[in-house]
């Protein structure tokens, strides 16, 4: 019997020749990465288990961009204190509030790679599968056993395989195609799952679309989710990595939980409504709901296609007198491509406010809250109640384009229907 | 944790409950868990950790815990006096988060349907038998993996490595 990318991985990293799902393993991590608002809870748990020394200072990456730059005494005291514990630690990567978002300035600088296993103080770390890695976001506790020990047990998942073909509608991006699936697997129909995203509109996929899949895999529950790595994945990490891959593919007789088939060729621009992201409706549906602010940017849609969508929208038109445009590029890098590009300028001159990279928009941190009875639509991962503000609030997921368009009319709109 | 029981009266919640309603995103700042306490379930019921009491369980739906990696959560609810919480479901972080701050979480198909709120419930880890002191019913818990039991029975992740760090 055939095993899958996870099966792989997580045999490897627990140094056994094989391993089947619902198996406990003790696995070997390759990197551990923080964030701002949990490290300081993961190095307390270290210390109260007895080391006082993290276990490899060249595999803990320490990224401050939840609140980047802090905007609170709480913040910069915790961000003195993370800075003061690298350089006593000596650490060897810690990305500074000018970094950007974690699961966009890993791969960046190097620190995924196919076939690794990536665990994260943060939720969204599953968007690394979108490499061939195994990532998965653990609590401050785990985190703490890691940096102590660098390793971490995990169950083995079973994985739901998610074909997807057919050629992309004009207008229809990656967003359409994650929301879909949530929508179709449901807010934990995949629970303890690993997804693996496959087909040929993956294959055809730029690895910025492929992260956003990779990216929202935990909005079902997921432990993970992954693309496996292909000649566009090594291409980007050429030059980035130091370029010592190890890559895994699925056997072709792997052992799927499910298989779901997704024909994306006639798909239409799909909408998550309040409260739940698995509450995905076709935008015919919502067109029309008044907003008051859009955000694009987040691990989810904050890359420069990303970018370059909403501006293809934007550039020559202006946003809506009673809205908000909030963008906040993904990373530093990001947005110095996207200056270059010129795409601030036009999206500046749109009406936009543009923010530097950080976290603070999408979990109701520093920036762009909503007011009571104010409806947000955001390309980010999540609309519980209350997450970007006010409870009384309502939050609107849709893909950078459609966000970009409905800042145009004020309302949720079709961007191919625009004048 | 003395012993594996807990005896508590019953809190109600619904489906889907996510890290951002038990703890909502604008206290993470905090790093001390009794200043995280007050605000448990704030998202959902301003008043929540005034009116409970120690032991007090947490009883709702399937996929308690989704979202957000938030350790916070379960160390608010955990610090505000409930003695667990137990669910139809829980997303994964959640549960492992739960376990390794020593707030047992415990699966129990059929119990948002047999547990009102202010039911006083005895909940036995050992034997894994939920009883319902007001309307007599009893439920079994699912089993739980052993190394999780054992996790749980040295009070969470943090006294069972100081244990066991050599051996890890």
């Amino acid at each position: 019997m055939g095993e899958t990318v996870s099966e792989k991985v997580l045999a490897r990293a627990s140094g056994r020749e094989e391993v089947r799902a619902g198996e406990i393993v003790k696995a070997r991590v390759d990197v551990a990465m923080m964030p701002d608002l949990t490290t300081i809870l993961a190095v307390r748990a270290m210390e109260a288990m007895g080391r006082d020394r993290v276990w490899d200072v060249d595999r803990v990456v320490i990224v401050l961009d939840h609140v980047a730059p802090a905007s609170t005494l709480m913040a910069a005291t915790i961000h003195r204190d993370i800075r003061r514990f690298a350089r006593e630690q000596s650490l060897k990567h810690l990305y500074d509030v000018e970094s950007g978002v974690c699961h966009q300035v890993l791969p960046e600088r190097g620190h995924v790679k196919p076939g690794a296993l990536i665990v994260g103080a943060d939720s969204h770390t599953c968007t690394h599968g979108a490499f061939g890695a195994f990532a998965t976001g653990v609590g401050s506790t785990d985190m703490g056993a890691v940096l102590a020990t660098g390793k971490t047990w995990l169950r083995v998942p079973e994985t739901i395989r998610v074909v997807v073909d057919g050629v992309l509608p004009e207008q229809v991006a990656p967003k359409d195609v994650i929301l879909r699936i949530i929508g179709e697997i449901g807010a934990d129909g995949a629970t303890y799952n690993a997804v693996e995203f496959s087909g040929s509109t993956v294959a055809e996929m730029s690895v910025s679309g492929r992260m956003t899949l990779c990216n929202m895999a935990i909005e079902m529950g997921a432990k993970t989710g992954i693309v496996e790595p292909d000649e566009k994945t090594l291409g980007y990490l050429r030059g980035r990595t130091d370029g010592a891959f190890d890559p895994v593919w699925a056997d072709a007789d792997a052992e799927y939980k499910r298989v779901l088939e997704l024909d994306v060729g006639q798909l239409e621009l799909q909408i998550a409504c309040p409260h739940k992201v698995d509450n995905v409706k076709p935008i015919s549906e919502v067109a029309g709901t008044r907003i008051d602010q859009a955000f694009i940017g987040s691990c989810t849609n904050g890359r420069l296609e990303d970018l370059e969508a909403a501006r293809s929208i934007l550039k020559g038109r202006h946003i809506h007198p009673d809205v908000r445009l909030l963008v906040v590029p993904a990373s530093r890098d990001v947005y110095m491509e996207a200056l270059d590009a010129g795409i601030i300028q036009d999206l500046m001159t749109a009406g936009a406010t543009v923010s530097n990279p950080s976290c603070g928009a999408c979990f109701g941190g520093h920036i762009g809250l909503l007011a009571p009875g104010e409806v947000g639509l955001t390309t980010s991962n999540r609309n519980f109640r209350g997450r970007q503000g006010s409870p009384e609030a309502e939050v609107y997921l849709s893909s950078p384009a459609v966000a970009a368009a409905s800042a145009v009319t004020g309302a949720i709109t079709d961007p191919r229907g625009l004048r | 944790m003395s012993g594996m029981m807990l005896r508590g009266r019953a809190w109600r919640f619904g489906d889907d409950v996510n890290t951002d309603l038990i703890m909502p995103g604008k206290y993470l700042e905090l790093v001390d868990p009794e200043e995280m306490a007050p605000h448990a379930m704030e998202g959902l019921d301003l008043g929540f950790a005034e009116k409970i009491e120690d032991g007090d369980i947490v009883v709702v739906g399937a996929n308690f815990g989704c979202g957000s990696s938030r350790e916070q959560a379960p160390l608010a609810l955990k610090h505000a006096g409930v003695g667990g919480v137990v669910a139809e479901s829980f997303a994964r972080i959640f549960y492992r988060n739960a376990i390794n701050v020593g707030l047992p979480a415990l699966e129990c198909p059929g119990v948002s349907e047999a547990v009102r709120e202010g039911d006083t419930l005895e909940i036995d880890m050992t034997t894994g038998v939920i009883s319902n002191e007001d309307t007599g019913a009893r439920l079994g818990i699912d089993p739980m993996p052993d190394f999780m039991v054992e996790v749980l029975r040295e009070g969470g992740l943090v006294p069972y490595m100081r244990k066991h760090i050599e051996e890890w």
